[in-house]
């Protein structure tokens, strides 16, 4: 494992800037961010951007695709969605988008709460190895990596990213 | 020198990696596996809260509910959990029919099995009856026990030990008494069960001698047929029901005198600690175990039983259908 | 046809017999032992060599199902399943459809069991008109007809008054009563209460559903002088009481199931279905108290109780399955698994399986004297086997030995000097 020197703070900045116009637009979006370091990103955004609506958070646990290998995790926390999902504008917030799957499993979720307007997906660190068509809107960075190289994002205080290897 | 071949196992439950493929008893269960039952079914307490009370773990799986035995509210616990869980379910009350025309047992299972189900809920007035099914069922098919005779009453005893942890904690402190018809008790021979292998600090029943099985000293249990003896200092009161025909089975003059000498009253759980909690499986026969006050009061959690019911069935049903990687508690 | 049974060691317990000697049979009877009698050509030869000799089982208490459950069993089946254990006389209780209570059933099974000439059947006639514990039976009729005592079966008689006039009825017609001592409202379960049945949760029969009517029993035998036997005790204290009260010279007997020496209530396990008899396996204390009473003589012998099912009958849960285990093809080894293990000697072991038997039934059998009827089993009392279902001749199947391996297997069956059974490494000239 080793520890990226990617700044990522630095790369929060633009990202924020590149939602502000639609922050500003008449009906305002809300924030959905994907547990875990999904959520810590959102978090960051959220107060960037100063949204007024509470930041929604998301535990796609039950939803994934990978039940029959995987099992039930234990440590589902319940989603959490303070607002009302008919007619929003969402955006909805992951640290990585990878095979897709993850966004997969929440637009499923999202859409069992109800019909929103358009969901805009915002990723941290957006790398090679989609498996479904699913594409993000803002990202913070590109990284291409090989076959059993996992990025991961690490928190809550200071976040850093770490590259692994899985032998 | 003869050699018999072995009988079935207890643990039937359990698949060659040690994970959940039947729910039929507590008995043969590790802790780490009760643990992890209730930790699973933390995740479905809030399900039942949200707007939208269904994920989609079992969608597209069929659930049969098969009631040999009526009972309208575990029946309606296990549908929900079910279909809070998005799976199809079909409810079959045997007692009123093929069973009530002669089928035997078997038959009715062979004609379920051809209709594709994945999993039977069984409640049945036979002691064994689950295990019984669940050694002839198809391969595919999983059973849970939803009650066999007087045996076990396995998801109701998750549901009391989920309750106990929420509200007291750890298991290893406690003082709990279990009140009531304790010989014809399926769940509290399951609770007895659960709170032994979650190594529970100290176990009471309290009954008159008609309505204990012999041979519990032996196993730990204190015994008492005086109810302020038992409950002093007790941290959880468990009350059981009391059934009409116990009357006629010449075990109890009435239950005028069982309220008398068993009968919960505010006064009798004063003797108990100040943060004691009070559950019931239910029904609850008012006047009979325990008096309105205390049904109602704030020692009482039976309500709040109901609800947890549901989130441990959706945690026992989901890790039967997608069992995880290792057993709970597995090394690594 | 005369027969030579050569090289086996005869043991005849009757007769003090244990020795390595040639028995001769001439005209369906025994005809000599070591020396022939005079003029004996023999016409056939069966090698007995490292086999031992012994008279015909006589089983105490078997369940032929005919007439009216012939979808368990029928006469034919199940003597022929008895021939194949080495047993060549055995009792069958009245409790059929219709009831042994007339001369007519007793003529049908007699006639039946000829017919198929497997084994000598001496049926027990009811005690009470259908068993039904109110109405004295016939017990002059049935007793001319051939029945070797009376019997209410395993339905319990409540009414005190009832039973002591059916024993001094029974008395009156030197007949004697064979009693199965359960109680009608203790005995309302289906295993023994005690720490299996409450961690089951199976209703319990306690220990005094036995003692209570061997107690009761006891003293109306004495108030009526009837001759009487206690079938399968199962408990130690019944073994207790009828000790006493032999030693006080009562004319009582008692037997005890062969499944009873070796299986207790551990054994039902989770609810295991092969398990379910009546009256139902003890405690490991019961158990060690039967082996001893049979030891000791109190208990002088050991039956099948042999009750054939269906297959449906064990396939549901416990309770609703149908109490009994098929043990005619059993008998036999499992009685042998006791010399084994040192428990008894094997002249005292074929003694419970022979004269004892014999004596408490009163028929002239279980024996090897000379001019005795040639009921001979002769079994290689090392022979390890596998009892296979699909080879099992009784229709029932229900035994928690099927599948099992047993030692001790018997190699021929003589019946009346007629070889009804050659077991399948048999070779006889």
């Amino acid at each position: 494992m080793k520890t990226t020197d990617i700044d990522v703070d630095a790369l929060l900045a633009p990202m924020a800037e590149h939602l502000r116009p639609l922050v500003e637009e008449a009906a305002e979006p809300v924030m959905i961010g994907i547990h875990t370091g999904g959520v810590w990103v959102a978090e960051r955004l959220h107060q960037r951007l100063g949204l007024k609506e509470s930041l929604g958070e998301l535990d796609i646990s039950f939803y994934r695709d990978d039940f029959t290998r995987i099992g039930l995790n234990p440590q589902v926390r319940p989603s959490h969605l303070p607002f009302n999902v008919d007619e929003r504008r969402i955006i909805l917030v992951d640290d990585v988008l990878h095979t897709g799957r993850t966004i997969r499993a929440a637009l499923n979720e999202i859409f069992d709460y109800g019909r929103p307007a358009a969901v805009l997906l915002v990723v941290l660190v957006e790398r090679s190895g989609r498996e479904l068509p699913i594409q993000a809107d803002v990202v913070g960075t590109h990284m291409d990596l090989v076959q059993g190289e996992h990025v991961k994002l690490n928190g809550p205080q200071k976040l850093r990213l770490t590259v692994h290897k899985l032998s | 020198m003869i050699e018999v071949p072995a009988g079935r196992t207890e643990n039937l439950q359990l698949d060659e990696r040690g994970r959940l493929r039947h729910f039929l008893t507590i008995e043969g269960l590790s802790r780490d596996m009760l643990l992890g039952i209730l930790d699973a079914a933390e995740s479905f307490v809030s399900v039942g809260r949200q707007a939208v009370k269904k994920v989609p773990l079992l969608r597209g799986k069929t659930i049969v509910n098969l009631f040999f035995e009526t009972s309208t509210r575990t029946r309606t616990t296990f549908e929900l959990a079910a279909k809070r869980l998005s799976a199809d379910v079909l409810n079959i009350n045997v007692a009123t029919s093929a069973t009530a025309k002669g089928e035997t047992l078997l038959d009715t299972l062979r004609n379920l099995e051809a209709m594709y189900c994945d999993m039977f809920v069984v409640r049945h007035a036979s002691s064994g009856a689950a295990h019984f099914i669940a050694g002839h069922v198809a391969d595919h098919i999983s059973v849970i026990n939803a009650g066999d005779g007087q045996h076990a009453h396995p998801t109701q005893a998750m549901l009391d030990m989920f309750t106990i942890r929420r509200h007291k904690g750890e298991f290893s402190d406690l003082k709990v008494v279990i009140v009531g018809d304790i010989l014809h008790s399926r769940v509290a021979r399951s609770q007895i069960h659960a709170l032994r292998t979650l190594s529970t600090g100290e176990l009471r029943v309290v009954a008159p001698k008609t309505l204990l099985p012999g041979h519990l000293g032996r196993q730990g249990i204190r015994v008492f047929h005086d109810l302020a003896a038992g409950i002093r200092d007790a941290d959880v009161v468990i009350m059981l029901r009391l059934q009409k025909e116990r009357m006629q089975g010449a075990l109890l003059p009435s239950t005028h005198e069982y309220f008398q000498l068993y009968g919960l009253t505010e006064e009798r759980l004063a003797g108990a600690k100040p943060d004691a909690i009070v559950m019931h499986p239910g029904p609850i026969n008012r006047g009979v175990e325990m008096e309105s006050e205390v049904a109602d009061g704030p020692h009482s959690v039976i309500l709040q039983q109901v609800g947890y019911g549901i989130a441990v069935r959706m945690a026992i049903m989901s890790m039967i259908m997608h069992p995880a990687q290792d057993a709970p508690g597995a090394a690594g | 046809m005369r027969i030579r049974i050569t090289g086996g060691r005869v043991i005849d317990p009757a007769n003090g017999v244990d020795c390595w000697q040639d028995l001769y049979v001439a005209e369906g009877r025994i005809a000599g032992l070591g020396t022939p009698p005079a003029g004996f050509t023999e016409e056939r030869v069966i090698d007995a060599t490292g086999l031992v000799v012994c008279p015909g089982l006589v089983d105490i208490c078997a369940r032929l199902r005919e007439p009216g459950e012939e979808h368990k069993g029928t006469i034919a089946s199940e003597t022929r399943a008895a021939a194949c254990g080495g047993i060549t006389t055995l009792c069958c209780p009245p409790d059929t459809t219709p009831v042994v209570d007339t001369p007519a059933v007793v003529e049908l099974l007699r006639r039946r069991a000829k017919l198929a000439g497997n084994a000598w059947v001496w049926p027990l006639g009811a005690l009470t008109a259908g068993l039904c514990g109110e109405q004295l039976s016939e017990m002059a009729a049935l007793k001319a007809a051939g029945c070797v005592g009376v019997s209410n079966a395993a339905r319990p008689v409540e009414n005190t008054h009832v039973m002591r006039r059916a024993m001094e009825y029974a008395a009156t017609h030197g007949l004697k009563v064979f009693l199965n001592p359960e109680d009608a409202w203790l005995g309302r379960g289906c295993v023994h209460e005690g720490e299996i049945s409450a961690r089951l949760g199976l209703a319990g029969i306690p220990e005094t559903a036995e003692t209570v009517i061997v107690a009761r029993d006891l003293l109306l035998i004495e108030q009526s002088e009837v001759e009487a036997h206690f079938v399968h005790l199962s408990t130690a204290r019944a073994v207790e009481l009828v000790a006493e009260a032999q030693a006080r010279g009562l004319p009582v007997t008692a037997d005890v199931t062969a499944h009873h020496l070796h299986f207790t209530d551990t054994d039902v396990g989770a609810h295991d279905n092969r398990y379910h008899v009546r009256p139902p396996l003890r405690t490991q204390r019961d158990r060690r108290a039967l082996r001893a009473g049979v030891v000791q003589g109190a208990i002088a012998a050991i039956c099948s109780d042999h009750q054939p099912h269906e297959a449906n009958a064990k396939l549901a849960p416990f309770a609703d399955t149908e109490p009994g285990i098929s043990g005619l093809e059993t008998l036999l080894p499992l009685t042998l698994a006791l010399v084994e293990a040192g428990v008894i000697g094997l002249g005292d072991a074929i003694a419970r399986l022979t004269i004892g038997p014999a004596r408490i039934l009163g028929v002239d059998a279980g024996t090897l004297s000379q001019g005795a009827a040639a009921d001979i089993c002769v079994f290689d009392p090392r022979r390890r086997w596998v009892l296979e279902p699909a080879r099992m001749l009784s229709c029932g199947l229900n035994t928690p030995l099927a599948g099992g391996t047993l030692t001790g297997r018997t190699r021929y069956t003589l019946l009346g000097g007629a070889l009804v059974h050659a077991g399948e490494d048999s070779s006889h000239g």
